[in-house]
């Protein structure tokens, strides 16, 4: 019994087709061509369209009218650069200030690619189903400014605020990018990875005193691949 | 980076001309009406600045940022397992349930599947989050609209579910009890009895609210027909919960969208309401609270038995990858965007609150609205700041 599962799912490899989320990359591609740089599909769970910068206003349409997805779920922004600061325990504790930036070739996109440093990330839905469009977008390094979705969602006035005032990308079209959550006249922008956490550089995590081996386990427990 | 002492003092100058409550008379163009952020009215330290023509609103813009933690940011910094402590204060009236989509989250990029005896308690704690939390609005409301006694009476039987909620994680408000791979604990001995009663309790007092606020007429004439909100609308603003299916959109992510969850066994119902107004909105959370009451009786019903953690690894490490998981929460959809570089840690989180959604709505709903109208309206959106600001 063991055996024939085994071999079954050995002769099937996982090449699951997901057609829903196919026929709705497909009215993406059909309405905006060359736009569509890049797709990924994780079966039965979602569905990444990466388009290109000058096209982001005329994907919202299109997913707002096309695609159908008239709902507006969020519009966000990610810095790809690794952070200078390092992770609690494995930085260093004793980190010149400001640290070293890490050089721009070290950021790394994630799914549906990308070649700048900031991307733009909105996720819209269809009501009534499990459907929804991850829909990303490059922000241009030397000028981070796109164009707005306000017309196709209203939603996306507060949310393209709050990526203004995180980020520092500028949304051409919102004409109400005010901070939403900071003081007016707050420095910076929070969410970008050089931006310091103030509470982690006067004061290093005391995380990695908890991180001791339990009493009969090995001593490698950074490596992670020990179960219990 | 480092600021200098002008700078600092600067930035406190700053913050303290943002927050300067006052009311200001303009000559031209109306009054302005300062309402908040330490108003009887709002919940928590909501500020709105109502542009007024008589009684009428003319413009309203909502200041938010008074409880602004950063938490995208400090998520950043922190191993998997100690995100869930942060994220426990974002909707801190049903916190349980703020754990439930970032666990997942991860347990998906993990490729991790908890054991059904743990899925089925996580449905469990997520419902009786939503029952302490929905039921708290219903008595909130009516305070709002200027009854004190339903209030007391929500805060009565709310302490039986946060009784039930604490015997099993020890937390009556900040649980921290979802664990990548299934669940800290089992339930206590007993518990399954006591939780039965508690429910037959809670649905006396949805009984009892319905008559004493629902069918109060005063309560009607204030909130029928006010601050519709037309279902394109609704979607093409991100409303979710009870304010989108208050506009007729029947769209719930517990039954259309279930992640890890065990709503596809049960035998439950999605209410909706066509019209669109403070009453509809306010009707659909009362009508979830008593079906949440009998999803928890029939999981308690069926509750297998089995393991409640999956075997994972001591130091979690969560392979590089982006999830995103969206789950009904008591205030509408919450989704985790975790976007993992194969770290102890995320590299990044996006934190999508329902409030912040449904909150956004709030400059173009006020709108032509009379002033005590402001006051139901916010009411029926019904927000938590810790929702909006994360």
């Amino acid at each position: 019994m063991a055996e024939d599962t085994a071999t079954a799912s050995a002769e099937a490899p996982e090449i699951v087709i997901d057609e829903r989320r196919e026929e709705l990359r497909a009215v993406f591609v059909a309405h905006l061509g060359e736009a569509v740089l890049d797709s990924v599909i994780k079966p039965g769970d979602g569905l990444w369209i990466r388009v290109a910068t000058d096209a982001w206003a005329e994907a919202g349409r299109v997913a707002q009218g096309k695609a159908d997805c008239k709902y507006f779920d969020f519009l966000s922004a990610i810095d790809w650069l690794p952070s200078p600061y390092g992770r609690y325990e494995d930085s260093a504790l004793d980190v010149p200030f400001p640290p070293p930036m890490p050089e721009r070739s070290a950021a790394v996109p994630g799914y549906a690619g990308g070649e700048s440093r900031f991307q733009v990330l909105a996720s819209v839905a269809k009501t009534g189903t499990d459907l929804r469009v991850l829909l990303k977008v490059d922000v241009p390094d030397d000028d981070p400014r796109l164009a707005t979705w306000i017309r196709s969602y209203s939603g996306a006035a507060w949310h393209e605020r709050e990526t203004h005032e995180m980020f520092g990308i500028s949304f051409d079209g919102n004409a109400d990018l005010r901070n939403l959550y900071l003081p007016s006249a707050f420095e910076g922008h929070p969410l970008r990875k050089e931006f310091p956490l103030l509470a982690r550089v006067v004061k290093p995590w005391p995380g990695i005193i908890d991180v001791e081996p339990m009493p009969g386990e090995d001593d490698e427990p950074s490596e992670g691949e020990g179960t219990e | 980076m480092t600021l200098t002492d002008a700078q600092q003092l600067g930035y406190i100058n700053a913050q303290a001309a943002d927050g300067r409550v006052n009311v200001e008379l303009e000559t031209d163009d109306g009054m302005v009406l300062n309402m908040g952020p330490q108003h009887p009215a709002t919940h928590g330290t909501l500020r709105l600045v109502a542009r007024l023509d008589g009684e009428q609103v003319t413009s309203a813009d909502v200041m938010c940022g008074y409880m602004h933690r950063g938490y995208e940011k400090l998520c950043e910094v922190r191993s998997y397992p100690q995100v869930t402590t942060l994220v426990n204060r974002i909707d801190w009236l049903g916190s349980f349930a703020n754990e439930v989509p970032f666990i997942l989250a991860a347990e998906q990029l993990m490729e991790v599947e908890a054991p059904p005896r743990a899925q089925w308690i996580r449905t469990l704690l997520f419902e009786l989050s939503r029952i302490a939390n929905v039921s708290l609005f219903i008595g909130d409301l009516a305070l709002q609209l200027g009854a004190q006694t339903p209030a007391f009476y929500a805060f009565r039987d709310r302490e039986f579910v946060l009784n039930q909620i604490e015997s099993v994680t020890g937390g009556r408000f900040h649980p921290n009890f979802d664990r990548i791979g299934g669940l800290k604990d089992d339930l206590p001995k007993g518990w399954i009895a006591e939780t039965k009663a508690a429910m037959v309790r809670l649905r006396a007092f949805c009984d009892e609210m319905e008559g004493l606020v629902y069918g109060n007429e005063i309560f009607q004439s204030r909130t029928r027909g006010v601050g519709i909100i037309p279902a394109a609308v609704a979607q093409s603003y991100g409303l979710s919960g009870a304010n989108l299916r208050g506009s007729g959109v029947d769209w719930d992510l517990r039954r259309d969208a279930n992640v890890g969850l065990v709503y596809d066994q049960l035998d439950w119902k999605v209410w909706t309401h066509p019209d669109g107004d403070s009453y509809s909105r306010c009707w659909v959370r009362l009508q979830e609270v008593r079906e949440a009451t009998t999803i928890v009786d029939q999981i308690c019903d069926g509750l297998p038995s089995g393991a409640i953690m999956a075997k994972v690894p001591r130091i979690i490490k969560v392979p590089a990858g982006e999830a995103y998981i969206a789950t009904e929460n008591p205030l509408g959809q919450m989704g985790y965007y975790v976007v993992s570089k194969g770290d102890t840690g995320p590299f990044r989180v996006k934190i999508r609150s329902a409030s912040f959604n449904n909150i956004s709505i709030a400059p173009w709903l006020l709108r032509g609205v009379y002033v005590p109208d402001i006051i139901t309206i916010l009411a029926s959106l019904y927000f938590i700041l810790g929702d909006i600001d994360r």
